[in-house]
């Protein structure tokens, strides 16, 4: 499924514009420790992470993420947003919990 | 691929969050470009990455060279940094020294090392208490280069 779709079924806000929404998600991985989702996330993952320094999107370009969740409604960093747009890495916001939205994405992934 | 040699280096800036990780983010660009096989570049951006990062977290910054060839990516990471004390305890998983407000940030899972020494094919660490480290990586990018070693 592509970002586009997937933001719009879940609902959420895209808060990268136009970037990066045409990319394919394939799963779907949570973890807030950087290292560990280096090695452990798989190309093609969505990541739900409360983090929201502009780490996360080197984190995302250096295992092929095409798209990072925020959850719960937390702010996001103005910097964070315009690298990831410059990366074509969408970055979606809503106000659910990581469970909540890990439960809804298993129905459609 | 050509038969030429890409050497490219980098400054790697001390804790600079914004810009860390644009040295390792180039190189993978740049292999990408190249053509390398993607289970490489993997190898190749994660363990870059997780040096540089230490670099910019426990040792002031440093300086990265690379050197590109047809059969291999070679990268030496360098800093003047405090050194590491007990390199074999450093390699375990979980062990870290990265203070609180690093680990809110979410690095200092103590993976770092033990995510280099996973996916590089070879990983020589050089340190010195007061003086600094120096990590290579090497990562084969083409398979009989493995076999042969
Ligand atoms: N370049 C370095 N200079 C000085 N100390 C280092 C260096 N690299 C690693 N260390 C020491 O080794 C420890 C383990 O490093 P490692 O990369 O495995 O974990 P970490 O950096 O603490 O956490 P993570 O990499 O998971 O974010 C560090 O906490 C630090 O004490
Ligand atoms: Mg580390």
């Amino acid at each position: 499924m592509k970002v586009r779709e997937f933001a719009g079924q879940l609902n959420m806000e895209i808060l990268t514009g136009e970037n990066g929404l045409e990319k394919e998600i394939k799963g779907m991985y949570i973890c807030d420790l950087l290292s560990w989702v280096m090695s452990h996330a798989t190309k093609g993952d969505v990541w739900i992470t409360v983090h929201t320094h502009v780490n996360i999107v080197a984190v995302a370009v250096m295992v092929d993420i095409p798209c990072i969740i925020i959850p719960e409604g937390i702010e996001v960093e103005e910097a964070t947003i315009k690298k990831a747009s410059e990366e074509d890495i969408a970055i979606l916001r809503t106000s659910k919990t990581a469970y909540q939205i890990a439960c809804e994405a298993g129905k459609l992934l | 691929m050509s038969d030429g040699i890409i050497r490219k280096s980098f400054v790697i800036p001390a804790n600079d969050f914004t810009i860390a990780g644009e040295a390792s983010s180039s190189v993978k660009k740049m292999l990408i470009q190249l053509g390398a096989d993607p289970q490489k570049v993997k190898k190749t951006a994660i363990s870059m990455y997780e040096a540089e990062l230490n670099a910019v977290i426990h040792a002031n910054g440093g300086v990265a060279e690379v050197e590109i060839d047809r059969h291999k990516v070679f990268i030496r990471i360098k800093d003047e940094g405090p050194g590491i004390p007990d390199l074999e305890l450093a390699m375990q998983e979980g062990y870290t020294t990265a203070p609180d407000s690093i680990r809110e940030m979410g690095f200092g899972a103590g993976m770092g090392l033990p995510n280099m020494k996973r996916y590089a094919d070879k990983l020589e660490i050089t340190t010195e208490v007061g003086k600094g480290t120096v990590v290579e990586i090497t990562v084969f990018l083409t398979d009989n280069e493995k076999e042969d070693h």
